[in-house]
């Protein structure tokens, strides 16, 4: 009988070398272990042994199923690990093949250029102030200091609705209508984006183009402060290593009045083809609230100061995209656009 | 204003390089353009004299010229000039001479004849022909007679120079002038000005009894100075005087003429040189002009004036326009003997009105309207007569005519230096602040703490303290003034509603897909017909431009979609194969009774052509559901509850394809296929959809925070049902009666089949909702749910006729 066992496990364990799937080794446990299995049947002979060999025989009977239960778990375990790189290796993707895009749309880049104005100046305490694209002569000159007939008129050419009513040439117009809502109060901090109009079509200018101007009025705002805002705005725009330069220059409605440029953040200042060599690049108008227009707003410019400044989101897009082309932002071309 | 470097030397020592001196000018408001070096790369280029010219042995055309260079013996030269003739002074260029341009010149034989260097045209040497004389134009430049030989060219012709380009802003009327550039760099470099003191003799005939002067109208000419000089030579200006008007960028005329532009140049102060004899009765009267009296000006151009205009008149009638060009017919010309020279103050809002009216703007009119020195008239007459007396001689008649009604005395500012320091941020001491007013020629009183600041009258542009805080700030140095920043109550940087809205729109239309665009607001009215919009439609009422670029930009829109179709069909005609465009604007609508139109923000969104393909998916079409799908998921994302969507019509619309967007009855936009003829009319091809917005409406619209549900415990149960009904039955109508009889155990229902064809009746669809159930505290029981259903089934049968699908 102990030779018939021992036999048996040697059979299965034959058996099991060659079977290569978990049923073909099911089949080997149910043929010698199962119920009706050989090493079961022969189990059941015992009752026909003597005492003194049935327990010898039941060890052996113990040690044959042991044996192949631990090899039917060798042999799955192996069988499985077989099967996963089959598996796996026949799943292979070309992973170079392009991926499912969920085809976003792209925001406009004058949109991009203005949130990220928008968002270092809400940073600063700004509030964003918007007012109508067509304008009353009085709020987009007069209430600027800018008469009929002043000069100065001309560095901005204008759409005319009627003679008393215009397409805004700038966004100053907010600046005045907020400070007429908020006088005598103090302080005015805002930033006023949007769409502005100037009779003007060629290569580097656009009848319709976007500012963003900017004002604060309170009891001591001074020169140093517009610096020290347009510096930090520079910065934050334009990277940490930026510099300002401030040039005198001359707007109706501020005194002192100053150009801004930044160090050129293509060539670090030393002078390349984006600056013209010059190494600065002039990216907005500033100054300090002129005391006239302070007055016709209702302050009393002995009390309060304020400065402006204004810049052209077109220019900074183009500048920071390395677009060449004015034009090109105003086509729309969907190759054009979906590039940013 | 061009000015050189070497004629501002003559009133301020300049001890700095032209490129150092342009970039402090920049830095101190006079912004330089450009640094231009006229005789930069001309390298060995003298004056010769021509001594004899030969012709050529073996060539018609060409000549053989010897010529004193005054080194050494005469030089050999062959050339092909028609303009030179033997004693003719003319640049040479050596052996080894470089000319603009980059040209080299080397010893070389021409035709087997050796010529050693070259005759130089004004373009060999960089000058621009339009602004040499006409003989000086063509061919060799031929020099005056009396010009020595062996010179360097560059000295003769004043290309030994660096001409500084200033960009002035419209306030420095000041600095239109080579002294008041001076003006400014004395005061920067702090060196003496050193201002033109004319001196000259007169004869004995006093001008009162030969000119008559008379200002009708001293509002618009404030002041007027006449001097007379007789029995002058009209002839050639000297070289140094063409150089100079040249540096300015002025052309040579006739000596009496230059010396007109040349104190312009140098004084700021335009003159007018008439001939003395063609001004009838030797009568002057400053006058506005006739209503359609006519002048024929210095240009041949006959000018209609009309009686807002000044006109310079004799008994005969107009001589001049006023400060802005004069007559033919009393011109200055070679024929000229007495010169009448006329140095006047014209009001500045007069004479830029009448140059804009009549399109002309001259070296006189700029400067007039920026406003000049009204003291300075006498100077600037003395001045020229000073110098026609020496280039072409004549008697100056004793005396000047001064027609000064209201003479203008200089103001006084109180300037506080503390209100200075306080304006700017700085600490610049009292003394400094003198000092600054000083080097600028302004005269300081101290009064107290405080200064009185007297402003001459060729700084018209300083009116109030305010302004001198500027001088002073721009002569200390914008730069030195240190960065802070502003100290105060602390202020909230927020986005209003409206402003958080846009920024979230374009944030779900990008992430639907879209990208944004940003069009013109103005239109072609024609839009109006290519959108379908009935005649009486109350958007064809719009804002109309009274100057338009071109009738395309000619209104205001009001109605944002036609620019989005525009730029489709322009991508489209870029063959790109689909677009979906979004683009948040402004419309305008003219209001009654009011002067500003009532301006509300639109969104406006279309698409065209499929969701693209694939290599392993296909495509989508871009229809009315996806459309709509946007304004759903739109609405969604907003979290604006409520929203429905019911049939509507719009005459851009498919009569059978669009819907209109409502929350609370309350009309918030269209969606829909556009109508065949706007998609023929935009010549689009096949099918097109849009969405328009109205965000005033929609900002308005509450939105509730959203609150939290408690998550589900329970298991949900999903059951499917399937109905076929009428085809014009409404789906949200299905819903919402699904939702009623469902209850609050019907946690959802969708949509997730819609059929009609083979085995669905005609006129019938087959409808397929799948809906889910759920209850807060108990799982529900087959028997509850079955019972739900049967309710479903009933109400819609009831109110549909709706039949069970088997």
């Amino acid at each position: 009988m102990e030779q018939r066992l021992r036999e048996l496990a040697r059979e299965a364990l034959q058996a099991l070398e060659v079977a290569n799937t978990p049923e073909e080794i099911n089949d080997i446990r149910v043929k010698y272990l199962g119920k009706k299995g050989e090493v079961t049947q022969v189990l059941r002979g015992m009752g026909a042994l003597s005492a003194e060999e049935r327990p010898r025989i039941g060890q052996v009977a113990n040690e044959v199923r042991e044996q192949i239960e631990t090899a039917l778990a060798a042999r799955n375990q192996h069988v499985k690990e077989v099967q996963r790189s089959l598996r796996l290796a026949a799943e292979t993707l070309d992973v170079t093949l392009p991926g499912v895009r969920f085809d976003l749309g792209k925001l406009h880049p004058l949109t991009q250029v203005l949130r990220e104005i928008e968002t270092i100046f809400l940073g600063l305490g700004f509030k964003i102030a918007e007012g109508p694209e067509i304008e009353l002569d009085y709020y987009n000159f007069e209430a600027l200091n800018l008469p009929k007939d002043h000069p100065a008129r001309d560095m901005q050419d204008t759409f005319f609705i009627n003679p008393e009513v215009l397409l805004r040439t700038h966004t100053s117009p907010v600046q005045v209508r907020t400070m007429e809502k908020t006088v005598p109060h103090v302080p005015v901090k805002v930033i006023c984006p949007g769409r502005v109009y100037r009779r003007d079509d060629d290569a580097t200018h656009s009848p319709m183009f976007h500012q963003v101007e900017g004002l604060v009025v309170d009891k001591h705002i001074t020169f140093a402060d517009l610096k020290g805002v347009l510096a930090t705005f520079a910065r934050q725009m334009f990277g940490p290593d930026t510099r300002t330069r401030l040039r005198p220059s001359y707007f109706p409605f501020t005194e002192p009045s100053a150009e801004v440029d930044i160090s050129c953040f293509n060539c670090k200042g030393n002078g390349c083809r984006v600056c013209k060599g010059s190494g600065w690049l002039e990216i907005l108008g500033s100054g300090m609230v002129h005391p006239r227009v302070l007055e016709m707003s209702g302050y009393n410019p002995e009390e309060v100061t304020g400065f402006a400044f204004g810049m052209g989101v077109e220019r900074i897009a183009m500048l920071k995209f390395g677009i060449d082309d004015l034009r090109l932002l105003f086509d729309n071309d969907l190759r054009f656009l979906e590039q940013f | 204003m061009r000015v050189s470097y070497q004629w501002l030397k003559d009133y301020v020592d300049v001890d700095i390089s032209p490129r150092e001196l342009a970039e402090r000018l920049t830095l101190a408001g006079l912004a330089v353009d450009a640094v231009d070096e006229p005789g930069a790369g001309i390298e060995k280029v003298v004056t010769g004299r021509i001594l004899k010219i030969e012709k050529h042995p073996n060539a018609d055309k060409l000549v053989v010229c010897t010529v004193d260079v005054g080194q050494g013996e005469p030089l050999q030269i062959v050339t092909g000039a028609t303009n030179v003739r033997e004693g003719h002074v003319v640049p040479v260029a050596l052996e080894g001479a470089k000319l603009a341009g980059g040209l080299q010149i080397k010893r070389s034989k021409l035709r087997g004849v050796e010529s050693r260097g070259m005759l130089c045209s004004g373009q060999e040497l960089g000058m621009e022909s339009k602004l040499l004389t006409p003989e000086m134009a063509h061919g060799i430049l031929i020099l005056a007679d009396d010009v020595a030989v062996g010179l360097d060219a560059r000295e003769v012709l004043g290309l030994n120079d660096a001409v500084l380009e200033l960009d002035l802003t419209p306030n420095r009327g000041d600095a239109l002038c080579i002294t008041g550039v001076a003006r400014d760099v004395a005061a920067l470099l702090n060196k003496e000005l050193k201002i033109p003191h004319p001196q000259f003799t007169e004869g004995e005939e006093k001008i009162e009894d030969l000119v008559k002067i008379d200002i009708e109208d001293p509002d618009l000419c404030r002041r007027y100075v006449a001097r007379l000089i007789k029995g002058i030579n009209i002839g050639p200006s000297p070289m140094w005087l063409q150089n100079r008007l040249r540096s300015a960028g002025i052309r040579s005329i006739n000596n009496v003429v230059d010396i007109t532009n040349y104190v312009m140049l140098e004084l700021g102060q335009p003159l007018h040189a008439f001939d003395y004899d063609k001004i009838k009765d030797r009568h002057i009267i400053v006058r506005r002009a006739g209503e359609g009296e006519k002048i024929v000006s210095l240009d041949g151009v006959e000018r209609t004036l009309n009686a807002d205009m000044l006109a310079i008149t004799d008994e005969a009638g107009p001589v001049a326009v006023a400060g802005i060009m004069g007559g033919l017919d009393s011109e200055v010309t070679e024929d000229t003997v007495n010169v009448l020279i006329e140095s006047a103050y014209f009001h500045p809002i007069s004479i830029r009105r009448t140059s804009k009216a009549l399109g002309l703007r001259s070296e006189s009119s700029i400067r007039f309207e920026k406003g000049i020195d009204i003291n300075g008239c006498l100077r600037a007459a003395d001045r020229a007569v000073e110098l026609i007396q020496q280039l072409a001689g004549g008697t100056v008649v004793s005396g000047a005519i001064d027609n000064f009604p209201n003479p203008i005395t200089e103001k006084t500012i109180l300037l506080r230096p503390r209100r200075v320091n306080w304006v700017l941020g700085v600490e610049i001491s009292r003394q400094d602040i003198i000092d600054i007013m000083r080097r600028l020629q302004f005269r300081v009183q101290e009064q107290g703490e405080d200064l009185l600041v007297t402003i001459p009258t060729f700084r018209p542009d300083i009116t109030g303290e305010w302004d001198l805080v500027e001088e002073v700030a721009r002569l200390y140095g914008f730069n030195r003034i240190p960065e802070t920043l502003p100290f105060g109550a602390s202020t909230q940087g927020i986005r209003t509603t409206e402003q958080q809205l846009t920024w979230d729109i374009r944030d779900v239309m990008t992430a639907c897909g879209f990208h944004e665009v940003i069009t013109y607001s103005f239109v072609h009215p024609r839009v109006f017909d290519l959108m379908n919009l009935p005649e009486d439609s109350r958007f064809r009422s719009a804002v109309r431009l009274q100057n338009p670029l071109s009738e395309e930009q000619s209104v205001m829109r009001t109605v944002l979609v036609p620019s989005l179709l525009e730029v489709l069909q322009r991508n489209l005609n870029r063959r790109v194969q689909k677009g979906a465009l979004f683009e948040i604007a402004r419309v305008f609508y003219p209001v009654e009774g009011q002067p500003l139109p009532e301006e509300i923000p639109v969104l406006a969104a279309v698409a065209i052509g499929n969701m693209p393909k694939t290599w392993n998916q296909p495509s989508r079409p871009m229809d009315f559901f996806f459309m709509k799908g946007v304004a759903e998921q739109l609405m969604d994302s907003l979290g604006v509850p409520g929203v429905a969507f019911t049939r509507h019509q719009d005459p851009s619309f498919h009569p059978g394809r669009c819907a209109r967007i409502e929350v609370n009855g309350q009309l918030l936009g269209v969606v829909g296929e556009l109508h065949p003829d706007v998609i023929e009319n935009y010549d689009l091809g096949g099918r097109a959809v849009a969405l328009k917005l109205d965000l005033k409406v929609l900002a308005q619209v509450n939105r509730p925070v959203k609150q939290y549900q408690g998550l589900p415990k329970f298991p949900m149960v999903e059951r499917d049902l399937a109905v076929l009904v009428k085809q014009d039955v409404p789906a949200a109508e299905m819903l919402s009666i699904i939702k009623k009889a469902g209850g609050n155990l019907l946690k959802k229902v969708d949509i997730f089949d819609v059929y009609q064809g083979s085995q669905v009746p005609e006129g019938y669809k087959s409808v397929a909702f799948s809906m889910k159930f759920q209850a807060p505290d108990r799982t529900l029981t087959d028997e509850e749910i079955n019972d739900k259903m049967q309710r479903i089934t009933n109400s819609l049968t009831a109110q549909t006729g709706a039949v069970l699908r088997k």
